[in-house]
């Protein structure tokens, strides 16, 4: 069925016949218009700054509104490193945010540590207490790669359904509002990783740096 | 044109009662939108009244010192005084006595506020 609407409605454009659903539309303006948190957290937000600057111009992809409350804003960019003594902070913020919400992880350090992996106060990766919606590599990776970063979001925002299974975390009744913050315990944070965001991947040779 | 006759303000209930429609379909259907497919999942960080990621300390109704109060007297003693004194300074030459004598009058209420002031010890440097 699905299908054949979708034959239709192509059949329809070559005749000139322009044609939508609801939730085409509603997707349509809200991957347009992405209000990002005003948050950075070390290099990779100087990189994140020129992107939102003339040059790189975010506000190509309707991005450029960098809200400085949590209460108004639908992204998080997590550029930089996230020491542990930030992590809760970063959760706590995540928190904060209206629903739909989304995250990308700018950089070597804010998706798995980088330089600092093996430093005792860094964490090894943000994605280990809220779920991360795009990754970025590099070391800090340039204006060109969040741009990339953000019109893949642009993509899966565009995809994402209202109803049934695959519909996003808030139209999900059962699903928790919020992610538990970690809390500083006698060596590491407690807990180390939130399991029901984070999933290690099988035989990860990394595994042995905790 | 019959109806227009006996109830002349027939015209102007239907535009009032399409005006107000007009203003509040569109909230109707964005309220309607917001049930449907952004119900509202609150929380207890989400609804924490400090919203910059860090836990707020200690509570907010807590008293302030009232000692500054002393600073709002001596700005509003000079602040009117250079505000007043200017204007003054330049229409001098055209001022009548009358003008003048009621100029000297509030700049002589001024002065006893600062010589109050300076009495209470407030411009000593500390």
């Amino acid at each position: 069925m699905a299908d054949d609407l979708k034959e239709l409605k192509i059949e329809l454009s070559k005749n000139g016949i322009f044609t939508t659903t609801l939730e085409e539309l509603y997707n349509w303006g809200r991957k347009n218009s992405v209000w990002p948190l005003t948050f950075g957290l070390a290099c990779c937000a100087i990189e994140m700054i020129a992107t939102t600057m003339a040059r790189y111009d975010l506000a190509r992809f309707g991005a450029e509104v960098f809200r400085p409350s949590p209460r108004q804003a639908d992204l998080i960019i997590v550029s930089g490193t996230v020491t542990k003594k930030m992590a809760p902070q970063v959760v706590r913020l995540y928190n904060q945010m209206p629903e739909p919400k989304y995250v990308i992880a700018m950089g070597a350090c804010a998706i798995s540590g980088g330089p600092f992996r093996d430093g005792y106060n860094v964490l090894k990766g943000i994605d280990r207490y809220i779920p991360v919606d795009v990754h970025i590599p590099g070391c800090p990776p340039r204006p060109e790669a969040l741009i990339h970063a953000f019109m893949t979001l642009q993509k899966k925002i565009d995809e994402q359904a209202l109803a049934g299974a695959t519909r996003p975390r808030h139209l999900q009744k059962d699903l928790p509002s919020e992610f538990p913050v970690p809390e500083f315990g006698e060596h590491d944070l407690e807990p180390p990783q939130n399991s029901s965001v984070f999933h290690e991947a099988a035989g990860n040779p990394l595994k042995v740096i905790q | 044109m019959m109806g227009q006759a006996e109830h002349p303000w027939l015209t102007v209930a239907g535009l009032l009662i399409g005006g107000v429609a007009f203003g509040f379909t569109p909230l109707a259907l964005a309220w309607l939108w917001a049930k449907v497919f952004s119900p509202q999942k609150p929380g207890v960080e989400k609804n924490a009244t400090y919203e910059c990621g860090l836990e707020s300390k200690g509570d907010s109704w807590m008293g302030f010192g009232a000692s500054y109060y002393l600073y709002a007297i001596v700005f509003l003693v000079f602040d009117v005084e250079a505000v007043f004194l200017l204007p003054f300074a330049v229409a001098f030459t055209g001022l009548s006595l009358g003008a003048c004598l009621a100029m000297l009058v509030f700049l002589l209420l001024l002065v006893e506020g600062l010589v109050w002031a300076y009495g209470k010890g407030v411009l000593a440097w500390v």
